[in-house]
């Protein structure tokens, strides 16, 4: 029912997700935010389990700013994401796995841009482009049919409204509005929500 | 299917049922000579999944109808008042709920002794913070200390779906859903229970953040009192909390069988 999209530019990582706290068939709110900022460079998507998400995502999230007071200076989204994988490994065979998929976008300095995507197994990959949820078996297709590794800031906000109007169109659950961010060497940027409109 | 399991005679000795931490039940049996008793008990609430003779469309749980609401007046709480136990009224006049401090009332659902409990942990813990820090913990806050108490059980039969509506520091109104799956959501209205999507549909058509008392309290046993027409979990009277910035006020418990609320075609 949720749904995570990120695009990775030359220079930036362009996030996007549902707002909808479901709970069997009520929307329980349509403003919640999924996005959990782990440091000034690095935002954490998680979607999965009621209550696991939260959970999981604040626990990192605690961790990381962690590692900053104790050290001195923040983790490169490579070794979030690396650490976040491992805690979900590490529970993975516990009794008490968490079921949450992730997409985890950062800017590092040296580096530059980075997208990763994390599922309930604990697999990590860097990829260009990647979503989770339903939407996704729609949206990967344009995603792979328009994506350059070369795009500007606009052409990806561009893409990214066609993957949310195929949403608005196919997808048999209506996800009013998402959520838009924008990561660059200066930040973490809010962009204006997307509001898909209408029935086509 | 949940079973009942028989308790053995009083000859073996008692270990407490009661095992703090996630754990998955099935493996509990043992035919060792020191069995642990262990003690299922249906949950008050729980709709009869183990005999559907009409399929449930949908998980439908917790026997009640709860809501809550913020507007210009503060926040209103409003519960139904019957408990019921697999198709018997266990209590028709029960408290769903429940004043934790003098500024934060938690509406129930789920099981009634579980959601009994956890309050009055709740109130404990917070009443713990005021006299530590001087200062009565944020509605926030509250949610998320019972957020994070109530995780480690997750897995475990625990059931509690609550409302925590609160008045913070004197300066605004706030309500919180928090459940025992580790939901914690925010929000300015929340219907829960099993007579949930009756009430959502009559408070998303009325809800509006210029609402006098007297409409939001109308509107809010006007919800309940749909939700109890439809719902065969809910039902008998309206209980109504109105939080201000001077505590909570209970209204009186109101009887939905008076005949000003049977003419359904009349806004009450």
């Amino acid at each position: 029912m949720e749904y995570l999209i990120g695009i990775q530019g030359p220079d930036f990582v362009l996030v996007a997700a549902d707002n909808v706290a479901a709970s069997s068939i009520i929307q329980m709110k349509q403003d919640q935010d999924k996005m959990f900022k782990l440091s000034d460079k690095i935002l954490l998507l998680c979607v999965g389990e009621a209550g696991d998400t939260v959970q999981f995502a604040e626990y990192i999230q605690k961790n990381i700013q962690l590692y900053k007071m104790r050290n001195g200076y923040e983790l490169s989204p490579t070794a979030a994401a690396n650490f976040t994988r491992k805690n979900l490994a590490d529970y993975l065979r516990s009794r008490t796995p968490y079921h949450v998929n992730l997409l985890l976008a950062g800017f590092d300095e040296t580096d530059g841009p980075g997208l990763y995507f994390m599922d309930y197994l604990s697999a990590l990959a860097k990829a260009p482009f990647a979503a989770h949820g339903y939407g996704a078996y729609l949206t990967l297709s344009i995603l792979d049919r328009y994506y350059r590794p070369d795009l500007t800031r606009d052409e990806a906000v561009e893409l990214l409204k066609k993957c949310i109007e195929e949403l608005n169109k196919r997808l048999i659950i209506n996800l009013p509005s998402f959520s838009v961010r924008l990561i660059d060497k200066d930040g973490i940027h809010d962009l204006e929500k997307l509001v898909p409109v209408g029935a086509k | 299917c949940r079973e009942r399991r028989e308790l053995p005679c009083r000859s073996s000795s008692f270990e407490t049922p009661i095992k703090y931490g996630r754990f998955y039940c099935n493996f509990i049996i043992l035919s060792q000579p020191c069995p642990i008793q262990f003690v299922l008990s249906f949950p008050p609430g729980f709709p009869p999944s183990c005999s559907p003779s009409v399929p449930l469309p949908f998980t439908m749980s917790h026997g009640t109808t709860t809501l809550a609401f913020i507007f210009q007046g503060g926040v209103i709480a409003a519960a139904d008042t019957r408990s019921s136990c697999n198709g018997l009224v266990a209590c028709p006049a029960s408290q769903k709920i429940l004043p934790v401090h003098s500024h934060l009332v938690g509406t129930t659902s789920g099981t009634s002794a579980d959601c009994a409990l956890w309050k009055r942990i709740l109130a404990r813990e917070l009443r713990l913070y005021q006299l530590r820090h001087g200062r009565r913990l944020s509605t926030a806050g509250a949610a998320k200390l019972l957020a994070h108490m109530l995780h480690p059980f997750k897995g475990t039969e625990l059931c509690v779906a609550a409302t925590l509506c609160g008045w913070d520091g004197g300066e605004r109104p706030s309500l919180y859903y928090v459940c025992s799956d580790g939901t914690r959501l925010q929000g300015e209205l929340f219907s829960v229970g099993s007579g949930s999507p009756y009430a959502y549909s009559v408070l998303d058509g009325g809800v509006r953040w210029g609402l006098t008392v007297e409409e939001a309290t109308s509107l809010a046993r006007q919800a309940v009192y749909r939700a109890t027409h439809r719902d065969a979990y809910s039902g008998n009277c309206v209980d109504v909390y109105h939080i201000t910035s001077k505590g909570w006020a209970r209204r009186d418990r109101e009887d939905q069988l008076q005949p000003r609320f049977q003419k359904s075609w009349e806004a009450v």
